[in-house]
């Protein structure tokens, strides 16, 4: 029913980071990663920083080259492809809409420039007409097309970052923290958005974020990423309420739940340590020094990820010694 | 009355910026006793910060104090000057920032900067203080501190270069810890370590704390009191349960509204609070949420709503409980 629009197989993103030239030192990223998401669908991703989400979102566009494996989009392997004709169809709204819009251009040559680049544009008036409509969707208006992003306020900005991807209407947007930079009663304003451009585009999310309570909101499916690997993945609710993971449960139980209720019931699992270097991960699960049921199998073997019921993938070896939630 | 840690009766504050006055604070009240743990929320812009500085007089020149008092362990802050000021500050109460990186020296290794402090505000030669960094940095659960306090803060994580902040700000047991918005860089699963430490170090060694942040989530989990500020003003204030299960300001409801809660199963549109925040150059006349609220009367656009108290120990700024009280024949 269903139909992937976005699939990657075994990706691999490497980046070098000094050594010498014999003995190279790389940062493994992101780390033989498969995943698919289904158009109309919002796929959530989420992890500590510094455990590759970025880095998996530009890679999938391109941005980055990829160091192995395969990405296919609606059913063409793009990996080595010329990218021009997809680039239009992909897009990506970053974190900090201070620092992603231009402060020399208006906001409407903001808008009005990917439709230059793509020539969709029929003639001058079509060009304004698509500008207008494009802020109207991301609930500005034409007057604003005349000003500079310094005279918006954040959540403003970050319309004005949305509407430029929509202007070439895409169909896959990676959304990069795209609220985490906006005041807490302005983040409604932009999820709600995006949830409406969804719905009347059809638009297809990779949506990376921090906070789990907004990603649950928006998400369809969730994975969780920790150093450079995917280890859980499930249906949202499925993920929230019985993940199976030891990092995912370490990670949802560190979450303050904002109700003095449930949070004077609930325990916490605090996690010992810190995220160990990327450049130098442990060996077998990566996750294994901070893990509570980490055993030698662990340091000597990856867990691959598998499915544990349907739709639902976890790469643990003792998934059986953690308990029901 | 006499036993309270911090009593701030009417503060306003200005900045007196080229474009203008700023009004950031404006009739603000803070009480707090020993132990207490007051979080404060509010909008981007609200005062959050300026409050908590203007405690420790840690504000640029251009930042005044232009009414009220602040009395901090029976001291008049607002009328001490800055020498005197300087034996309070981290020795009586301590702040701990945002950005740990920002805050600690980098050409110093830590050993250097926490002695320092031991030193500042102690007779603790160079040999005594080190042992009690040492013990400091135990007590925040940095392992092999000694091997620690020869490093610089590049060499640490962000979560740890927070504990040695804290470390710091602990290094005289201080009275009231004030902790600005102390885990925003860090991760989830480091954040949980930190607020862990600070509640058991609490325990400890009894002291308050006025926890800052954007997180509803946080002040949930540790405070038993919360300020909301909204354009320099507390427009409501109250124990935990009062905000999160009988708000009664809009600005707060709205707030509660806003955010998507991990524990619901089903999807529920979030209620945004539309429009954006004021500018403190031209406040309004009267009720500052007014251009966002959907509950706005004729009196919110002129007139300052004044307190009303819901119950005992929880206030709110609201015209509408006002009308609420007139119509149940209270006034
Ligand atoms: N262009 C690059 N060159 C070298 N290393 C990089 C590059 N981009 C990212 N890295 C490294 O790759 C790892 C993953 O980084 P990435 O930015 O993808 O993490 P992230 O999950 O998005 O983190 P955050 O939540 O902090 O944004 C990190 O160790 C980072 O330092
Ligand atoms: N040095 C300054 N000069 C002029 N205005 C200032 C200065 N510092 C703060 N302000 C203003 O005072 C008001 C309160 O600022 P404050 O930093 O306390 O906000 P906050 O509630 O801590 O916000 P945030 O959540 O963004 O940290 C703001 O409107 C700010 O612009
Ligand atoms: S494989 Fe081992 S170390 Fe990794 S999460 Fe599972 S139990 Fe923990
Ligand atoms: S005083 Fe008026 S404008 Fe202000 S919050 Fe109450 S109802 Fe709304
Ligand atoms: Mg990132
Ligand atoms: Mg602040």
């Amino acid at each position: 029913m269903s139909k992937k629009l976005v699939e990657v197989q075994n990706l691999k993103q490497y980046f070098h980071a000094g050594g010498s030239l014999f003995k190279p030192k790389y940062v493994k990223a992101v780390d033989d990663v498969s995943l698919f998401i289904n158009k109309g669908e919002t796929l959530g991703l989420v992890g500590e920083s510094g455990c590759g989400k970025t880095t998996l979102g530009r890679t999938i566009l391109r941005l980055y080259e990829p160091t192995a494996g395969k990405i296919i989009y609606d059913g063409v392997d793009i990996t080595k492809v010329n990218m021009l004709p997809y680039r239009r169809k992909m897009q990506i709204v970053f974190q900090d809409p201070y620092a992603s819009l231009d402060p020399r251009m208006t906001v409407g040559d903001i808008v009005g420039e990917a439709i230059d680049i793509h020539k969709l544009a029929s003639s001058k008036q079509d060009r304004r007409d698509r500008i207008i409509k494009m802020l109207e969707h991301v609930g500005l208006n034409s007057e604003h097309a005349n000003r500079y992003p310094h005279e918006f306020s954040g959540g403003q900005r970050q319309r004005i970052g949305i509407a430029r991807a929509l202007a070439v209407n895409p169909e896959f947007i990676v959304c990069d923290e795209p609220i985490s930079a906006l005041d807490v009663s302005i983040q409604a304003q932009v999820v709600n958005m995006f949830e409406d451009l969804q719905s009347e585009l059809n638009l297809t999310y990779l949506f990376i974020a921090h906070d789990l309570s907004v990603v649950k909101h928006i998400s369809h499916r969730i994975g969780v990423m920790y150093l450079g690997k995917l280890v859980e993945l499930a249906e949202s609710n499925e993920l929230i309420f019985h993940s199976a993971h030891p990092y995912t449960r370490s990670l949802i139980s560190a979450i303050p739940i904002a109700d003095p209720k449930t949070a004077r019931k609930s325990k916490r699992i605090v996690l010992e340590g810190d995220v160990p270097s990327p450049l130098n991960p442990p060996s077998g699960c990566r996750f294994r020094t901070r893990c509570p049921y980490a055993t030698e199998l662990c340091a000597s073997q990856e867990p691959e990820l598998r499915e544990i019921s349907s739709g639902h993938y976890a790469a643990c070896h003792h998934l059986d010694k953690v308990p029901n939630n | 009355m006499s036993e309270l840690l911090l009593n701030i009766q009417n503060e306003r504050l200005s900045f007196f910026t080229p474009a203008g006055e700023v009004k950031a604070l404006n009739d603000v009240t803070i009480q707090m006793k020993e132990g207490d743990v007051l979080g404060i929320v509010g909008e981007s812009g609200s005062g959050k910060s300026v409050t908590a500085y203007s405690i420790m007089q840690l504000l640029p020149h251009t930042g005044r104090v232009v009414g009220g008092t602040i009395e901090f362990n029976g001291h008049k802050i607002n009328e001490m000057s800055e020498k005197e000021m300087q034996a309070i500050r981290g020795n009586e109460v301590s702040i701990i920032f945002q950005d740990p990186m920002t805050s600690l020296n980098p050409v110093y290794t830590i050993g250097n900067q926490i002695r320092e402090v031991i030193m500042l505000h102690t007779k603790k030669n160079r040999k005594e203080a080190n042992e009690r960094a040492i013990e400091l940095l135990t007590l925040v659960g940095i392992n092999e501190p000694a091997k620690r306090l020869k490093q610089y803060p590049h060499e640490l994580s962000g979560g740890m270069r927070q504990r040695v902040m804290i470390a710091i700000a602990l290094a005289c047991e201080p009275k009231l810890l004030i902790a600005d918005e102390p885990t925003t860089a860090l991760d989830v699963t480091i954040q949980a370590q930190i607020l862990e430490l600070m509640m058991e170090l609490k325990d400890k060694i009894g002291m308050s704390i006025i926890m800052i942040t954007h997180d509803l989530g946080i002040v949930a989990n540790m405070c038993q009191k919360i300020a909301v500020m909204y354009a320099g003003k507390i427009v409501e204030y109250g124990t935990v349960d009062d905000i999160f299960y009988n708000p009664q300001h809009e600005y707060t409801k709205g707030l509660l509204r806003s955010i998507p809660k991990l524990n619901d199963t089903e999807h529920k549109k979030l209620v945004p609070i539309e429009g954006t925040p004021v500018d403190l150059l031209n406040p309004p006349k009267g009720c500052p949420f007014a251009p966002r609220c959907n509950s706005c009367m004729k009196i919110c656009l002129n007139k300052m709503p004044e307190y009303t108290e819901v119950n005992e120990g929880h206030i709110s700024a609201c015209w509408l409980l006002q009308k609420k009280e007139f119509e149940q024949g209270g006034k």
